[in-house]
C-alpha cells in the first residue's frame, strides 16, 4: 500500500500547527516543550471542567436506558 | 462506482429526563418528535406508510414467521408512535424506547455524513421545543449507544446493493472488515462488558453487545452481519444491507470513513475483486478482544492459523482497495474516493505506531486521550463515576454542554463540514436521489399528503375519494434533475399528480 501518500492531511490547521512549532522555536528545549504542552492541556481540562455534570456519581447512575436495535 | 453508492444512517439517541431517572422513555421520546413536529411541520402531518415494508425477510431467502419473532421486530405495525417525514426528506420518530433519525437516501459517504450531522442539529431542536412546553422538564439527547448498565441502542447504515451479489460472498468478506474497521470507527467506551462489570475502556461503544457471526434479529442476539433484506427498492434489482455493527460517531473523519470504507468493500465485493481470504476463527471473539485493547496490540486468530491486530486486517483491505481502484479507474478515480482511501490508510499507518497520534481525528482517541488527562491530573481509577460521566457527556448532542462540541471549539478534533451546508440540510433534500421528490413534496404540497414512507408518497387530493400512491421503488430517479421543473411548475398536487399519472 501506498503509505507515504497517506500522509497528506487536508484542511487540518491542528496539524500544520503542531508541524511548524519546531521551525518557529527552534531552540525550545524538550523541558520547556512538555511544560507548553502540560499547560495547553491544564486549560482544555479547565475548561471541560466547566461544563461537567456536577455530582458525577449520581448523574451517571441515573444514565438508565431501555435497550433498542 | 467505488465509494458513490446509496445510503444512509439511522441513529437511535440516548434519552434522559432531567432529574428523573425513572421517566417513562417512550414518552419522552414522543415529547421530543411531537415537539418538532409541531415546531416546523405545516398543518398535516403526513402518516408513515408501511405497505412495503418486510421486516422478517431474510436475506438467505426465508421470512421468519411473525409467532416466533420477537414484538421488536415487528417494526412494520403502526403502534401510534410520534413518527414524521422531513422536508429534507428524512424521518423523525421513536423507535421502541428511543428518539430515532434516518437520513434521507444519499449518494455519497461526504452527503450522507451532512445529512446525518444535520440530524444532530433537529435533535438539539427538538429537545429546545420540548422545553418550552409548561412544566416540562429539561428532556437530554446522547448520540451513544449504550447507558453501561446492560441496553444498547443502535446507529445503523444501509447500503444498496445490486440483488445478484450472493449473500454468502458478503457475509465472507464483509466479517473480518466489520470486527476490525472499529480501529477507525470506534466511540470508545468506559465500562468492560454488557454491564460494565469489569473497568477500564475499550474501543468500541457497541462490540460487547453482538453475540452471533449471522442473524436476522437487532435487539437480542445482535449479529456481527444482520440479514434483515428490505431493500425499499425493486427487490429484483437491489438489496439493501442493513449494517448494525457501528457505533454513532460523534466526530466526523470516522463517521465519513466508516460509510466511505464499507461502500469501497462492498463494491470489491460485488465485482469479486477480493482476492485475499482473512476469515477469522472466531469473529464475534476478535471483536471483542480488539476493542479491549487500546494499544491496538492485540492479535487475533485467522480461520487458516494466522494471527493479525486490527489495524494489520484494515491495512489488508486498504491495500485491496487501493489496487481496486488504481486497477478499474487509474488517475480517473472521483476526488472522494481518492480521499477515502488516502485517509484510511494515513490513520492505519499511524494506528499502528501510536494511536495517539490520531487524537485530532478519531472519537475513540480523542474520548481516550481526554479521560487519561483527567485520570492524570485528578489521579483516577477507571472505576471514578467522573471518568464515566465524561464517555457519556462526550455524547450530549447540545453544543454548550457536549464534551465532543467543547474539544471542537477549542480546536482539539478536526472537522469536514461547513456549518452552513449542515444547518442547509435540515430543511432540504439532497438533489441525487429520491429523498428530493419525498423532501419537495413534504415541503410543498404538506396539506395533502397524507402518508410517505422511502418507496411512496401518498396524495389525498380534494374531490377525489381514493388516495392516489405514487411509488418511488428506484432511489435514482425524482432527482432534481428528473423532478425539479415538474415540481416548481406544479401549484397544486392535484396539478402534480395529473401531471405524473397523465
Amino acid at each position: 500500500m501506498t503509505r507515504d501518500g497517506g500522509q497528506q492531511r487536508k484542511s487540518s490547521r491542528k496539524t500544520s500547527e503542531s508541524e511548524e512549532a519546531p521551525e518557529v522555536e527552534p531552540s525550545e528545549d524538550v523541558a520547556e516543550r512538555k511544560e507548553r504542552l502540560d499547560e495547553d492541556i491544564d486549560s482544555i481540562l479547565d475548561e471541560i471542567d466547566e461544563v461537567l455534570e456536577s455530582n458525577a456519581e449520581e448523574f451517571v447512575r441515573g444514565f438508565v436506558q431501555k435497550g433498542g436495535q | 462506482m467505488t465509494v458513490q453508492r446509496v445510503m444512509g444512517t439511522e441513529t437511535e439517541f440516548g434519552i434522559s429526563v432531567q432529574g428523573q431517572p425513572t421517566a417513562n422513555p417512550m414518552l419522552a421520546s414522543s415529547q421530543i418528535v411531537n415537539a418538532y413536529a409541531n415546531a416546523t411541520v405545516r398543518v398535516r402531518r403526513a402518516r408513515w406508510d408501511f405497505e412495503e415494508e418486510s421486516p422478517l425477510r431474510d436475506a438467505r431467502g426465508f421470512d421468519m414467521s411473525r409467532q416466533v419473532a420477537d414484538p421488536s421486530q415487528l417494526t412494520d405495525e403502526d403502534l401510534g408512535l410520534a413518527n414524521v417525514i422531513l422536508t429534507n426528506g428524512a424521518r423523525l420518530y421513536v423507535d421502541h424506547a428511543h428518539p430515532e433519525y434516518s437520513t434521507p437516501e444519499c449518494r455519497t459517504p461526504r452527503d450522507t455524513l451532512v445529512w446525518d450531522k444535520a440530524g444532530e442539529l433537529i435533535m438539539v431542536d427538538a429537545a429546545r421545543h420540548a422545553a418550552e412546553i409548561p412544566n416540562a422538564r429539561p428532556i437530554v439527547l446522547y448520540k451513544n449507544n449504550t447507558d453501561n448498565k446492560g441496553a444498547s441502542y443502535g446507529a445503523h447504515e444501509n447500503y444498496l446493493m445490486r440483488r445478484e451479489t450472493p449473500f454468502g460472498d458478503i457475509v465472507r468478506h464483509i466479517t473480518p472488515f466489520f470486527v476490525s474497521r472499529q480501529v477507525i470507527c470506534g466511540a470508545g467506551r468506559v465500562g468492560i462488558g454488557q454491564e460494565g462489570a469489569s473497568n477500564g475502556f475499550q474501543v468500541s461503544q457497541r462490540a460487547d453487545y453482538f453475540e452471533v457471526e449471522v442473524g436476522l434479529e437487532t435487539t437480542l442476539k445482535r449479529p456481527i452481519v444482520n440479514t434483515r433484506d428490505e431493500p425499499h427498492a425493486d427487490p429484483d434489482k437491489y438489496r439493501r444491507l442493513h449494517v448494525i455493527i457501528g457505533d454513532a460517531n460523534m466526530a466526523e473523519i470516522p463517521a465519513y470513513l466508516k460509510l466511505g470504507m464499507t461502500s469501497l468493500v462492498l463494491t470489491m465485493i460485488e465485482e469479486r475483486f477480493i482476492s485475499t481470504d482473512l476469515a477469522l476463527a472466531k469473529p464475534v471473539r476478535a471483536l471483542h478482544e480488539i476493542s479491549h485493547d487500546p494499544t491496538l496490540k492485540r492479535q487475533v486468530e485467522l480461520r487458516d492459523g494466522r494471527h493479525m491486530t486490527g489495524v494489520q486486517l484494515q491495512m489488508e483491505y486498504a491495500e485491496q482497495a487501493r489496487k481496486f481502484v488504481e486497477d478499474r479507474y487509474g488517475d480517473d478515480a472521483d476526488e472522494q474516493t481518492v480521499d477515502v482511501l488516502d485517509r484510511w490508510e494515513s490513520l492505519l499507518t499511524r494506528l499502528e505506531h501510536d494511536p495517539m497520534e490520531c487524537r485530532h481525528e478519531l472519537d475513540w482517541v480523542a474520548k481516550l486521550t481526554l479521560l487519561n488527562s483527567y485520570r492524570d491530573r485528578d489521579g483516577l481509577d477507571w472505576d471514578h463515576p467522573k471518568l464515566h460521566l465524561i464517555d457519556l457527556q462526550y455524547a450530549d448532542v447540545r453544543p454548550e454542554k457536549g464534551l465532543y462540541h467543547r474539544l471542537q471549539r477549542l480546536g482539539e478534533i478536526e472537522t469536514l463540514l461547513d456549518r452552513d451546508e449542515v444547518a442547509a440540510a435540515v430543511t432540504h433534500p439532497p438533489t441525487d436521489t429520491r429523498a428530493y421528490f419525498r423532501g419537495r413534496c413534504l415541503e410543498k404540497y404538506a396539506d395533502q399528503i397524507a402518508a410517505a414512507s422511502w418507496d411512496s408518497v401518498i396524495f389525498d387530493l380534494p374531490g377525489r375519494d381514493s388516495l392516489q400512491r405514487v411509488p418511488t421503488m428506484e432511489p435514482l430517479r425524482g432527482t432534481e434533475s428528473h423532478v425539479r421543473e415538474l415540481l416548481d411548475s406544479c401549484d397544486t398536487a392535484d396539478a402534480l399528480v395529473r401531471a405524473i399519472t397523465g
